[in-house]
């Protein structure tokens, strides 16, 4: 079994307990703007009960739970911050998929940006080295058999 | 009885590769070519018996024997027979299984192309390769079994997963694993190369044949993971960033770092420290995938820690092969001291850009995924890492990667040219420019950097087409068609890969400008999809082999006139009871309008979300041109093993000066 099709038996047990698809045409909110807002604030939560998927393509339940719920602040007049603030006080940072740079995320957040100085500061090390380092101390000396190889090669490459 | 043999013939292959792993070695070590002779026929007569094994379980499935529990679990007599077939892999014993095969058949394959290798790098490569095979038919053998037997032997199957019943699994998964698998060939090499000292120019070109294979089959493993899932899982994604995905993407990131790097050691004999561990570390990532996905680590901690048998064995090879190859080449780092000089404005140059911003994201992909595990096992807490953290850190290092593509390829040996290279592009930039305010003015209003992207994306494409065309055209026209037959065909195959590149680029960002409708519609209702509108004409049952299901049946307008027919359906799998949902698509040019209906309500309403998904098909073009590029590149004469060089036909670009 592949990893996509991993993916896709988690899905599948999730569609199990669920309904049919992710956003349904019922929960839409009738105001488009507000829709786009909610749609895209849904796309960075977490469908908690399920593996790495957001409430915007899951089809459990409690996804369709907290789009409702997302909706309903939005028509309530919240902002996109105090919602996410309201969810992580109920559910914890796990809910969101993009997590906040804290003390405990600082090295998920600053180590590629760290990997990417120290890269370019060790490549650095290859433009500036003498000359003479080209030597190869550990090539070994050619074999009396590869010597012969390499005459018979060279002979058919003249003859060619 | 058939069962039987397979099992057996595993048990033997097992006792070979402890073989194979030992007399080859000491072969090589002590320079006796009669002991590293006895490779070869090791490891072919291994890839043998673990084929017999493999089609003792394939005979199982195919007659449904349900007196083996694999089959059982998986299989059902309904089945049609191509997922009786494919459904041997469609799960975790008999996948592992293949990757067993798939390791053995590396290892035939070098035995076979092996007459130009040197001996003792023959021998130690194939012996590590014993090493990884002995491992894991280890792991099969006594933590996944798939020749288990059930008595008494149940009357019907429990089916394979529904979702897995496509066409797409019985291509993908072998796919997939010919590529990560491939890769421990190379790991082998490199690790013998370690072992016996060789580590040159020479080997850089006898491992470049090895390293393409694993790179053109992995290419395409993900390209058609990522199409199956936009096809098969039913909301049109095509990448999730999900912890298995991943796992197969960070070997492809330093896969092709290595294919690049491999280059510079080829032709400078520089990088070659960094090129050996470019190798050991793509395998290692390719062992860190299997340990995630077979482990049930990335569904919880907890999960693992419950039924830990078979993750605790991955995980002791994975810490096994790891630290060995770490080890080994802590001790010989240091005899590979050595290259030539190049300016930072160079081929080199831009390949060094190229492999740090490649290691960089494949780095950012798995911190990212191995994040929230490492958290939650030391300090408790949860968190999630999802699609927003890997587009704000992939992106980012994609984007100067994609900016220096067309002026690397271009750039001297040694010390380039930039202002020159740019001159040589001012046609390609400025028909892209042209192309990218078309594209602009066409869409109307998006994201700025979509149009950035599309623009790029466009800049990548003519830039690599516009050299092939600079090489053909220098001279004139007459004998163009001679020049352009007579090219290397490694140039061509740089030139279409990124190529390749480009039009990937373009399909990913137009996915900004997808149009979406989400409604419950009624028979005769209609639905407008940009310039295409959709309507319900009814919904009817049908019965298949082994589903019953739910068809909607939709006609496409373009304007008035009747573009396409589609028939979504909602699945029920007898066997599992298990719903699915089967898209309609139709495609216009590159792009494609996308149906996935959901619940019928009151047997009158169906719920659906349908896309206008315009030049979405790029997204897997792209990737399949680069594999295609890969092939091209295989087929070059000067790359096969060994093969006398002629002189070459370009010796200012190709050779090293000195």
């Amino acid at each position: 079994m592949s990893a996509l099709s991993r993916r896709a038996l988690v899905f599948g047990s999730l569609v199990l307990s669920g309904t049919a698809m992710a956003v349904q045409p019922g929960e839409q909110l009738k105001d488009a703007a507000q829709e786009a807002r909610a749609r895209k604030l849904s796309a960075e939560l977490r469908c908690l009960v399920c593996q790495n998927q957001s409430i915007d393509d899951s089809d459990a339940e409690l996804a369709r739970d907290l789009r409702r719920l997302v909706r309903e602040r939005i028509s309530a007049g919240d902002s996109d911050s105090a919602i996410r603030q309201f969810l992580v006080a109920r559910y914890g940072e796990f809910v969101l998929l993009r997590p906040p740079f804290s003390l405990s995320t600082a090295l998920l957040w600053s180590l590629p940006a760290i990997a990417l100085a120290g890269g370019i500061f060790a490549a650095r090390s290859l433009f500036g080295r003498p000359a003479e380092a080209v030597a190869t101390p550990e090539s070994a000396p050619l074999a009396e058999a590869e010597k012969q190889a390499l005459e018979a090669l060279l002979a058919r490459r003249d003859q060619a | 009885m058939i069962v039987e043999i397979g099992h057996y013939a595993l048990v033997l292959a097992l006792v070979l590769t402890l073989f194979q792993a030992t007399f080859p070695l000491w072969g090589a070590i002590r320079r006796d070519a009669a002991l590293v002779a006895l490779g070869p026929y090791a490891a072919i007569a291994q890839f043998l018996l673990i084929s017999v094994s493999f089609a003792a379980l394939t005979y199982a499935y195919l007659v449904s024997d349900f007196s083996v529990s694999n089959v059982y679990e998986n299989s059902h007599t309904l089945k049609p027979l191509i997922y009786k077939w494919s459904g041997v892999w469609g799960n975790h014993e008999g996948s592992m299984l293949l990757w067993v095969l798939i390791l053995a058949l590396f290892g035939a394959g070098v035995a076979v192309f092996s007459r130009n290798l040197p001996n003792d790098l023959l021998g130690a490569t194939l012996a590590v390769q014993a090493m990884i095979a002995a491992a894991f038919l280890a792991f099969v053998l006594f933590a996944s079994n798939p020749f288990l037997r059930l008595g008494p032997a149940p009357f019907e199957g429990r089916d394979l997963n529904p979702i897995l019943q496509d066409p797409g699994l019985a291509i993908h998964p072998p796919l997939l694993y010919l590529g990560y698998v491939g890769y421990s060939i190379v790991f082998s090499f490199a690790a013998g190369a370690l072992i016996v000292g060789r580590i040159d120019a020479a080997f850089a070109r006898m491992l470049r044949p090895w390293n393409l294979v694993a790179w053109i089959t992995l290419t395409l493993g993900i390209a058609m993971g990522s199409y199956w899932a936009y096809y098969e899982l039913g909301w049109g994604g095509y990448w999730f960033w999900d912890p298995v995905e991943n796992a197969s993407l960070m070997p492809w990131l330093t896969g092709t770092a290595l294919l690049h790097s491999a280059i510079v050691m080829e032709k400078r004999e520089a990088l070659k420290i960094w090129t050996i561990l470019l190798a050991i570390i793509t395998f290692s990532l390719s062992l860190l995938g299997t340990f995630l996905v077979r482990s049930g680590v990335l569904t919880s901690v907890h999960a693992f820690a419950v039924d830990p048998e078979r993750g605790l064995f991955i995980l002791i090879i994975l810490i096994a092969f790891i630290g060995g190859s770490f080890t080994l080449f802590a001790f010989r780092a240091r005899a590979m001291e050595s290259g030539g000089l190049f300016a930072p404005v160079s081929r080199e140059g831009a390949l060094v850009l190229n492999n740090l911003f490649l290691a960089v994201a494949a780095l950012a992909v798995l911190v990212g995924t191995l994040y929230p595990l490492a958290l939650e096992g030391v300090t408790g807490q949860k968190i999630s890492v999802g699609p927003p953290f890997f587009n704000l850190t992939i992106v980012p290092l994609m984007l100067p990667l994609f900016v220096a593509i067309p002026f690397g390829q271009r750039l001297a040996w040694k010390r380039g040219d930039l202002l020159g290279v740019a001159q040589r592009m001012v046609f390609a930039m400025g028909l892209s420019l042209l192309a990218t305010l078309v594209v602009a003015y066409h869409i109307g209003r998006g994201p700025a950097l979509a149009i950035i992207a599309i623009g790029l994306g466009i800049f990548i494409l003519l830039a690599s087409l516009d050299e092939i065309r600079e090489r053909v055209m220098r001279g004139g026209t007459a004998g163009a068609l001679h020049r352009l037959i007579g090219l290397p065909r490694t140039f061509l195959a740089t030139a279409l890969a990124h190529a390749g590149v480009g039009i990937m680029v373009i399909g990913i960002a137009f996915t900004a400008f997808e149009k979406e409708a989400i409604v419950s519609m009624k028979p005769g209702e209609t639905v407008k999809l940009g310039e295409y509108s959709l309507t319900l004409r009814g919904i009817a049952p049908y019965s298949g082999p082994n589903y019953t299901s739910t068809v909607a049946h939709f006609v496409v307008h373009d304007g008035t006139r009747q573009v396409a027919e589609l028939r979504p359906a909602k699945r029920v799998y007898i066997g599992r009871q298990m719903p699915t949902s089967e898209v309609g698509r139709h495609r216009v040019g590159f792009s494609e309008v996308y149906v996935a209906i959901g619940e019928t309500s009151d047997g009158n309403h169906v719920d659906l979300r349908a896309y206008w998904k315009p030049f979405v098909t790029l997204i897997w073009i792209g990737p399949v041109l680069m594999a295609l590029a890969g092939l091209l590149s295989l087929s070059d004469r000067r790359l096969r093993v060994g093969a006398p060089r002629v002189a070459a036909r370009r010796p200012e670009r190709l050779e090293p000066a000195e």
